[in-house]
């Protein structure tokens, strides 16, 4: 569906048109085997938790989604409107896959789960949000997490 | 998304792309990039289906495995379709428009809110979580504000700590939220996100309401208020 021959005209001139950020160099982080590696997701969705502060036109800034909240409190403020929210609005998973990340650690398919997970809002200028990637790079190593598992919307 | 990604591997962690834009995955070119062939807003393809889902998140975890990058794989499937879809209609009655009348857009909102209600109840409750509720206001109050601006008034913001523009956006968001969750309250009877969408825009006074509000917002000195009405509320064509 996200072919650009299945999108609307206006989409995909706005999407062609979007400026592609310059990056210096092709990091590429190595690690163990999948079974022993603790994944965080890291979401574009412009997801928080409830009563946290909506995401404004502009927002560089992430918001951190604790293992432990129920999935009622986590909410979406994201400004786009040019993307379907009722996947999200029937099933969590279909943007923020927490249950199935815990299911495979459960069978011991990945070594585990993070305990915080992370949402910025992908309407942004992903370059802005360089300072607060590394903050949440920083967060994952401090707690153990290894692997980022990226989820847009 | 992709972004974020090269800022993460350069601090050691490593990452894991779902893309849905296959042409912005191939311009970044991150370390591990799955592409899925789903519309934008289902990144895991489809609601209640967690089967498809671990699939989707097997096939994108397997990329770690590799010894270099960049590598851009695409997943196989499409995301189901609901079973024996035959099309769908909204099970809940909704007000006819009564056409040629001179009826309020709040009273319509409100009228429609109300048929809609016990439905969105059923569906929190089925569902243990609702995503309404990101303006801070209860239903009724987000349609009052939008509906009030809609009729040519000028509203007076429940929140007046927030820009009168960022409460518009956010009363719109929910009220699409309780209208979605509302109409999908009955799990046999799936509705693709096209459905919902018509659903929306065609046949609630919700869409007529929205589109009120564009126009207007259209016409204000706010530039905030224009964005909303500009680009924030009703899907590009």
């Amino acid at each position: 569906m996200a072919r650009l021959s299945d999108l609307s005209e206006g989409m995909v001139k706005h999407l062609s048109k979007l400026p592609m950020p310059q990056l210096e160099g092709s990091p590429f982080a190595a690690g163990g085997p999948l079974s022993e590696r603790r994944v965080a997701i890291v979401s574009s969705a412009g997801l928080g938790r409830r009563g946290d502060r909506p995401f404004a036109p502009g927002a560089a800034d992430y918001r951190v989604l604790p293992g432990e909240a129920a999935p009622g409190d986590i909410v979406m403020t994201h400004i786009s409107v040019n993307y379907d929210r009722t996947g999200f609005q029937q099933d969590l998973n279909v943007v923020y896959p927490l249950d199935r990340l815990r299911e495979m650690a459960g069978t011991g398919e990945i070594g585990g789960v993070a305990d915080h997970h992370y949402s910025f809002m992908g309407a942004s200028d992903p370059v802005s949000m360089e300072p607060y990637a590394r903050d949440v790079a920083a967060a994952m190593r401090a707690e153990g997490a290894d692997t980022a598992l990226l989820v847009p919307v | 998304m992709c972004a974020l990604g090269h800022y993460l591997e350069e601090e050691g962690i490593a990452t894991v792309v779902v893309a849905l834009v296959r042409e912005h995955a191939e311009a970044i070119g991150n370390p591990r990039t799955l592409w899925v062939p789903f519309e934008l807003g289902r990144p895991l393809g489809s609601p209640d289906d967690p089967e498809f889902q671990t699939r989707v998140l097997r096939a994108a975890f397997a990329l770690l495995d590799r010894p270099q990058g960049p590598v851009l794989e695409d997943f196989p499937e499409d995301a189901p379709e609901p079973a024996d879809y035959t099309g769908w209609a909204c099970p809940i009655a909704l007000p006819a428009a009564r056409a040629g009348t001179e009826e309020s857009h709040e009273r319509a909102l409100s009228e429609e809110i109300g048929r809609l209600r016990p439905w969105w109840e059923l569906a929190r409750e089925r569902r243990a979580r609702t995503t309404v509720g990101v303006s801070g206001y209860d239903i009724e109050e987000a349609a009052r504000l939008v509906a009030a601006f809609a009729d040519g008034g000028e509203p007076a913001d429940p929140a007046p700590d927030r820009r009168f523009s960022e409460s518009l956006k956010l009363a719109a968001d929910d009220l699409r939220a309780f209208y979605s969750e509302a109409a999908t309250a009955q799990p046999d009877m799936a509705a693709t996100s096209r459905d919902l969408s018509h659903w929306f825009w065609e046949e609630t006074a919700a869409g007529r309401v929205f589109r009120a509000v564009r126009d207007r917002a259209g016409l204000s000195e706010d530039k905030g208020i224009r964005l909303v009405g500009g680009m924030l509320l009703v899907p590009r064509a």
